[in-house]
């Protein structure tokens, strides 16, 4: 044991933290904390698993889009970069709460009404909760499990036409079930820049989608994709309609495209790594392999050994 | 260890290299454990006498040199480094011979090499090993993969002959990872690992490495089914539960704006 110790002080406390650290934030969607579990057992050092958990989770959660429950039921906050007041403070817009948050429990602690300075003014608001609407109509229809939220990032205190402003809509879709051996995540942000001068907003959307299956087995998918479309500057009821109709188009043609990849796999993409079949499209002949070492004589005494 | 194994099994598969030697530093006094229940990704070096590539695993290595099966030399030279018996070399031989054509069926390009050494009991152990690089830079035939490893260990014991029979006890693992890469698309990647075993006892009537053989190749199948089949079809299954397919959306909520 003594020695144990000796041989890993090797490394330094650092290094040990960091190594902690990659693993936590390579856990695949929803499983975190069973990583944790599995990093404080074999660091054996509670103040170098505080220091790894209180650094990674933070990131893990904002890059998972987690989402959380207020302890009075009145709605969730996602942990997003854009949804980030400080470190343990989200806001949700929808409600105007700000959440008080445990990272490393992934709970909610404690919930305050947003200052009026921490809400968009209210011809952005307007804008906002109007896409809102729309997003939560779509986000019902199109995932059973979905949730997603409507931030402004820039130009918050717009009061009125003729400046530049941008949302983001975040959706996720998180599925986990353990005892299936099976989880996932389906992520994606949508950035809106609306430009005044143009009279256009620019959208660019990206998406992550990844699950894992581990009966007896590890195998994950990690998918990536962006995409970029833009329509023109109109009302913010008329805005968050057309803007609700590029998201639900391009979702459901990254669907597609998913699922493209998926049948495209036994035939030619899996083929690239193994057959089904050899070449031949018979079993390998393991009965009679004294014929290649014919052909081997035959090709060696006609020198074509080594030709092909 | 159970802890570095339950981590093994959550980390993404084509991160395994990386969390292996994470686990290695963390947990010096358990290598040898961690190098022979953690599967990783197979590496190849140069046999200098036959210009041949060879894989390394932990079967063909001595200190810090691994045996060729091409020249039965270590690189680096290694004077003292154990070697099989003439008469297993001479199995070890041909079975060389015949699993590079049994890979280049299968596998159309690659590389492989098979190694055996005597065990306590009689009898002997074999280690087929196969590497294949997918991509459409290396070996990938149809240029489909930005990105494709396949590499399968099968580790297979040989009971000593008792009367006609022998004894065969096989664990296979493979480990994989394709992606593909385009601008409508994005990246695409599925990374995998799994391990399976099978146990035989089988007339020895056709010779040791007719039934080795064929219990490798019956094996390879199963995992690539079942790679193919479940392990993909499930991730499939999980997209599917998080975004059901438009045709099912549409027919449960037509469009409310549309009167």
């Amino acid at each position: 044991m003594s020695d144990e110790e000796e041989t890993a002080s090797q490394l330094t406390d650092n290094q040990k933290i960091e190594i902690a650290k990659w693993f936590l934030l390579n856990s695949p969607a929803g499983e975190i904390q069973y990583v944790a579990k599995d990093i404080r057992a074999l660091l054996k050092n509670e103040r170098l698993y505080l220091a790894a958990v209180s650094e990674a989770f933070p990131l893990y959660n904002k890059s998972h889009l987690i989402c959380l429950e207020f302890p009075d039921r009145s709605g969730e906050v996602m942990v997003t970069s854009f949804s980030e007041i400080d470190k343990n403070e989200y806001i949700d817009p929808r409600t105007a709460q700000v959440a008080i948050i445990d990272h490393v429990k992934q709970v909610i602690e404690d919930a305050r009404p947003a200052k009026d300075e921490e809400l968009p003014s209210s011809y952005v608001e307007e804008y906002r909760s109007a896409l809102d609407v729309e997003i939560i109509k779509y986000v019902s229809e199109a995932y059973p499990k979905g949730v997603c939220s409507v931030y402004c990032t820039s130009g918050k205190d717009v009061e009125e036409p003729g400046m530049d402003f941008e949302l983001v809509v975040v959706i996720c879709a998180a599925r986990h079930s353990p005892q299936n051996f099976c989880n996932g995540s389906w992520r994606s942000v949508w950035n809106m820049e609306f430009k005044d001068e143009l009279q256009m907003v620019e959208v660019r959307g990206k998406f992550e989608v990844g699950a894992h299956y581990f009966e007896e087995g590890n195998v994950q998918l990690d998918a990536k994709h962006e995409c970029k479309d833009s329509t023109v500057f109109q009302s913010a009821d008329d805005s968050a309609v057309s803007l609700t109709t590029i998201i639900r188009h391009h979702e459901a043609e990254y669907l597609n495209s998913l699922q493209k990849s998926y049948s495209k796999l036994p035939d030619t993409t899996f083929k690239d790594l193994r057959r089904k079949l050899p070449v031949t499209r018979t079993l390998f002949p393991w009965h009679n392999t004294q014929q290649f070492s014919l052909t081997k004589d035959i090709q060696k005494s006609l020198g074509l050994e080594g030709s092909k | 260890m159970e802890a570095a194994m339950g981590l093994m099994r959550r980390i993404p598969p084509k991160h395994s290299e990386a969390a292996l030697s994470a686990l290695l530093s963390l947990l010096p006094h358990h290598s040898s454990d961690l190098l022979s229940q953690v599967d990783q990704p197979l590496q190849v070096l140069c046999d200098v006498d036959s210009g041949k590539e060879f894989i390394l695993c932990e079967y063909n290595r001595d200190a810090d040199s691994y045996r060729s099966p091409w020249s039965n030399k270590y690189h680096p030279a290694l004077d003292d480094g154990p070697h099989p018996s003439a008469e297993l070399r001479k199995l070890e031989i041909e079975a060389n011979d015949v699993f590079t054509i049994y890979r280049d069926q299968y596998y159309e390009g690659g590389i492989s090499s098979v190694y055996m050494w005597e065990d306590e009991n009689e009898g002997f152990i074999a280690c087929f090993l196969i590497k294949k690089d997918g991509s459409k830079t290396a070996h990938g035939r149809r240029g489909y993969l930005q990105e494709g490893s396949w590499d399968a260990i099968h580790v297979i014991e040989v009971g000593p002959e008792e009367e006609v029979n022998a004894r065969y006890c096989l664990t296979s693992s493979v480990m994989l990872s394709l992606t593909t890469n385009d601008e409508s698309e994005g990246t695409f990647n599925l990374s995998g690992s799994i391990r399976r075993q099978m146990n035989m006892e089988l007339s020895v009537a056709e010779g040791h490495l007719c039934n080795m053989g064929r219990m490798i190749e019956e094996m390879e199948s199963k995992l690539r089914n079942s790679l193919d089949q479940v392990y993909f079809g499930k991730t499939k299954e999980m997209v599917c539960t998080l975004r059901p397919p438009a045709e099912i959306v549409q027919t449960k909520f037509p469009d409310s704006r549309i009167p």
